[in-house]
C-alpha cells in the first residue's frame, strides 16, 4: 500500500496541480457507483422512516380525506391504550419462545449434521428446504394440519391421544404460530451454525480430549466460545425477525383467540389498516422501531462480554 | 473521465425512473373506469361486463371499464388501503357493515339526482345509504338470508325435508337442529353459517333475530349482547355446536357447495355457486325462532368516490348500471330495491336457478320484513373487539352469560355510551 501510495504521490507531484487529483477522481467514481443504491435507500428506507414519525403526529382520516396535526395525542393514546399490556405480553412470549426454540433446535441440528455420517447431505437439504418455500403457502398448509380434524390430530389420534383444537386455545395457538415459524426458518440458522462449527479447529478438541475433557465440557469450553460470533448474529436476526412476524398470524389466527396472538406488528396492522387509525398505527410503528433498535443495540453491547472473538 | 460520466448518467437515469414512475398520462382520449367489487364469480362478472360494453357503445368517451374483485374477507381493509395509497377506484361496492363509515365521512358523491327513478326505491333498502335526505350509494343488492338445503343429505339421514316442515308449520330452529343432528351423526356436517367461521359474528344475526336479540340498541348507544334474548339465542347455538354437534365446531373446514354439509345460511346471491351442483338442493326461509318468523337482510351499495378524477362519468355509468332495465338483469343474483321489479313473476324471468316459490318466500317476503345485519360507525374496531371478547364462548365449557357480559364490557366504550 505504502509503495503504491508513494508512486501515486510522485506522479501527482510531477504534473501541474489541478482539482481533479486521482484520489478525488477515485472518490467521485466510488460515490457515483454507490449513488443508485444510496438513492434507493433514501427513497425507500429513510424517507418512509421519516414519514412514519411525521404521520404519528397527525390524525389522518382516509375516508373523509382529512389530515390534521395533533401533536403528541397519538403518543398519549399509546400510553393509555388498555390493549397495550396484552399486546406487549403476547409479543414478548412469542419472541422469547421463538428465539429460544429456534436457536436451540438450529444448534442441535447443526451439531448432529456436523458428524461425518452417511445421509447428512440429505438431512441438511431436508431441514433447509422449508426456508425456500413461499411463506403464505407454507402457513396455509399448516393451517390445514392444525385444524381440529387436521393432520396433526389425525396422527395423535392414531397414537391414541386426543389432540387439542390447536388454533382455538390461547396457549396452543401461540405455541402453534411459534412452531410453524421455527420449522420454517430453523434451516437458515442451522446452516450458519454448521458453517461456524466447521470452522472450529479439530486439534482443539483432540487436545482437550487428551486432557480428559468430556463431550459436554468440550462443547461448553470450546464449541460455544468459538462459535459465539455466529450465536450473536443468529440471535440478532432471529429476535428482529420474531418482532416482524405477520403473515403467519394473519393466516393462522388473525390475532385470536381473544388477543392471545395479537403481537405488536399485527396490532399495528389492525389499527392502521382495519380500524383506519393511520396516525395511531404510525405511532405503534415508531414504538416497534424503538424496541427493535434497543434490542439490537443491547445485543451489540453485550457481545463484548460474551463473544469470544470476531473474525 | 469516461467512467464517472457513465456512472453519473446511470445514477441520474435510475433516480429519474424511480421518482417518475407514478405519473398519470395527461387526460386525453377515452378515460377508463374501475369498480372494486367483492365477487369474483364468473356469472356475476360476465353480466357486469355485458352491461359495461352496452354503456360504452353509447359513450365513446369512456375507455375500458374494469371490475376489480377483492376477496370478501379483507374487502373493506383493502379498499380503504387503496384509497389511502392514492389508488382509489372510481366506483366501489360497499358492504353494509362499513356503510355508516363511508356515508358519514363524506367520501362519496351524492347520487339522488343521478339515479333513474329514485322514488321507486324501497325505503328499507335506502335507509342505510342516506344522510340528510341525500343518497350516497345505490342500494345495489338487498339480499335476504335464506337456508340452502342439501336435500340428498337430509334424505339419507332419514329426515323430513325442510319444505315438508314448512307445509306442516314446523319449520323452526328446534326442528332444523334435529335434522342437522341426524346428518352430523352420519359423519357429515349439519348447519353452517356462511362467512361466520367463528370470527365474523355479525352473520349470527341470522339466528339470534329469531329470539328477538340485538347486538346493540336501535340508537347504537347501548350494548345488548348480555340481554336475556341474546343469552338464550347464544345458549341455543352453543348447545348445537358442542352438545348436539349439529353445527361444525371452530377450526373445521366446511364447504356447503362441495356437498358435505346439510344446510347453509347464506344470501341468495350464492345460488350462482350451485349452478353445477352434483346434489339436489332447495332454498327455504330462515327457520322460525321463539319470537316467530323473521328475516335478515344483508346489503351492499355502490358508491362513487369523491377522490376519483372521473367522478361525474362514474356517477353517470352507475346510473346506467342500475337503471330499471339493467336492475332487472342483475336481479338474477342481486335482489333489486326497485318496487316495480319486486314481484315473483319479474324476478323469475331472470333467476334461472330459483323457482317462483323460493323467490316469493325468501326474497320478496324477506325484503319486506327483513332486519339489516348490525352495522355501526367504527364497525371494524367494534367487530374486532367483540370478536376477541366472544372467543371464550367457542369452548365446550363456556359460561354463556359471563362471556356475553364480557363482550358488553369491552364494546360499550366504543359504542360511545
Amino acid at each position: 500500500m505504502t509503495d503504491l501510495g508513494n508512486r501515486v504521490a510522485d506522479r501527482a507531484a510531477a504534473r501541474p496541480r489541478h482539482f481533479w487529483t486521482i484520489p478525488r477522481r477515485d472518490a467521485l467514481v466510488g460515490y457515483l457507483l454507490i449513488s443508485p443504491q444510496l438513492a434507493g435507500s433514501a427513497l425507500f428506507v429513510l424517507l418512509p422512516l421519516g414519514l412514519v414519525v411525521y404521520f404519528s403526529l397527525q390524525e389522518w382520516n382516509v375516508l373523509a380525506g382529512t389530515f390534521e396535526f395533533v401533536g403528541g395525542e397519538n403518543y398519549a393514546k399509546l400510553l393509555a391504550d388498555p390493549n397495550m399490556g396484552q399486546v406487549l405480553t403476547s409479543t414478548a412470549l412469542f419472541s422469547v419462545g421463538l428465539v429460544v426454540l429456534n436457536l436451540a433446535l438450529a444448534l442441535i441440528l447443526a451439531i448432529l449434521l456436523d458428524q461425518r455420517l452417511r445421509g447428512t447431505t440429505f438431512f441438511r437439504t431436508l431441514f433447509f428446504s422449508p426456508v425456500l418455500v413461499s411463506l403464505v403457502a407454507w402457513t396455509i398448509v399448516w393451517q390445514f394440519l392444525l385444524q381440529q380434524d387436521g393432520g396433526i390430530n389425525g396422527l395423535l389420534g392414531a397414537a391414541g391421544v386426543d389432540g387439542p383444537n390447536w388454533l382455538r386455545g390461547e396457549t396452543t395457538a401461540l405455541l402453534s404460530v411459534v412452531v410453524v415459524q421455527v420449522v420454517k426458518n430453523v434451516g437458515l440458522n442451522m446452516v450458519l451454525f454448521l458453517a461456524a462449527l466447521q470452522g472450529v479447529p479439530r486439534q482443539l478438541y483432540e487436545a482437550a480430549q487428551l486432557d480428559g475433557a468430556g463431550a459436554w465440557t468440550r462443547f461448553l469450553r470450546i464449541t460455544v466460545p468459538l462459535i459465539s460470533p455466529t450465536i450473536l448474529l443468529t440471535s440478532i436476526i432471529t429476535v428482529v425477525g420474531s418482532l416482524q412476524v405477520f403473515a403467519q398470524i394473519a393466516v393462522l389466527t388473525q390475532g385470536g383467540p381473544g388477543m392471545s396472538t395479537t403481537v405488536l406488528v399485527y396490532y399495528l396492522y389492525q389499527q392502521a389498516f382495519q380500524f383506519r387509525h393511520l396516525g395511531y398505527g404510525a405511532t405503534l410503528s415508531v414504538l416497534l422501531f424503538l424496541i427493535v433498535a434497543a434490542l439490537t443495540l443491547l445485543q451489540w453491547r453485550l457481545r463484548r462480554r460474551w463473544v469470544f472473538h470476531e473474525s | 473521465m469516461k467512467a464517472p460520466l457513465a456512472a453519473l448518467a446511470l445514477a441520474a437515469l435510475l433516480t429519474v425512473t424511480a421518482c417518475g414512475g407514478g405519473e398519470a398520462p395527461a387526460a386525453q382520449g377515452p378515460q377508463p373506469l374501475r369498480m372494486s367489487i367483492w365477487t369474483s364469480n364468473e356469472a356475476h362478472l360476465k353480466l357486469f361486463k355485458e352491461i359495461a360494453a352496452e354503456y360504452r357503445k353509447s359513450h365513446p368517451q369512456v375507455g375500458e371499464i374494469t371490475f376489480d374483485p377483492i376477496p370478501f374477507e379483507n374487502y373493506t381493509t383493502t379498499l380503504t388501503t387503496q384509497i389511502a395509497g392514492g389508488n382509489a377506484p372510481d366506483l366501489a361496492w360497499i358492504l353494509e357493515n362499513s356503510a355508516p363509515d363511508f356515508v358519514g365521512s363524506g367520501a362519496l358523491v351524492p347520487l339522488k339526482s343521478k339515479v333513474e327513478n329514485a322514488a321507486e326505491l324501497v325505503p328499507a333498502a335506502t335507509r342505510l345509504w342516506e344522510r340528510d335526505g341525500e343518497l350516497y350509494a345505490y342500494p345495489f343488492s338487498t339480499s335476504p338470508f335464506g337456508v340452502f338445503v342439501n336435500t340428498d343429505l337430509v334424505k339419507a339421514a332419514g329426515q323430513k325435508a325442510p319444505r315438508e316442515l314448512i307445509k306442516a308449520g314446523q319449520w323452526d330452529w328446534e326442528h332444523a337442529n334435529e335434522i342437522n343432528k341426524a346428518v352430523a351423526a352420519k359423519g357429515k356436517n349439519g348447519l353452517t353459517i356462511l362467512n361466520f367461521d367463528y370470527k365474523a359474528w355479525d352473520n349470527l344475526a341470522t339466528v339470534w333475530q329469531g329470539w328477538g336479540a340485538k347486538a346493540w340498541s336501535d340508537d347504537g348507544g347501548t350494548c345488548q349482547f348480555n340481554a336475556p334474548e341474546m343469552v338464550e339465542a347464544m345458549t341455543f347455538m352453543h348447545k348445537a355446536i358442542f352438545t348436539d354437534k349439529s353445527m361444525p365446531g371452530p377450526g373445521t373446514a366446511v364447504d356447503f357447495f362441495s356437498g358435505d354439509t346439510a344446510m347453509a345460511v347464506a344470501q341468495i346471491s350464492r345460488a350462482a355457486m350451485l349452478k353445477d351442483a352434483t346434489f339436489k338442493w332447495d332454498l327455504v326461509p330462515l327457520p322460525a325462532g321463539p319470537k316467530g318468523e323473521y328475516a335478515v337482510i344483508g346489503q351492499a351499495g355502490i358508491g362513487v368516490l369523491k377522490k376519483s378524477p372521473r367522478a361525474a362519468q362514474a356517477a353517470d355509468f352507475l346510473a346506467y348500471f342500475t337503471n330499471s332495465a339493467n336492475s332487472a338483469k342483475l336481479a338474477a343474483y342481486f335482489p333489486p330495491a326497485r318496487t316495480s321489479l319486486l314481484t315473483a313473476d319479474t324476478m323469475a324471468k331472470t333467476s334461472p336457478l330459483l323457482n317462483g316459490d323460493q323467490l316469493q318466500k325468501v326474497v320478496i317476503d324477506g325484503i319486506e320484513k327483513g332486519v339489516v345485519k348490525p352495522s355501526h360507525k367504527g364497525q371494524a374496531e367494534l367487530a374486532q373487539t367483540a370478536r376477541a371478547a366472544l372467543d371464550p364462548l367457542w369452548k365446550p365449557d363456556a359460561d354463556v352469560k359471563a362471556v356475553l357480559d364480557g363482550v358488553c364490557a369491552k364494546i360499550q366504550p366504543l359504542l360511545g355510551g
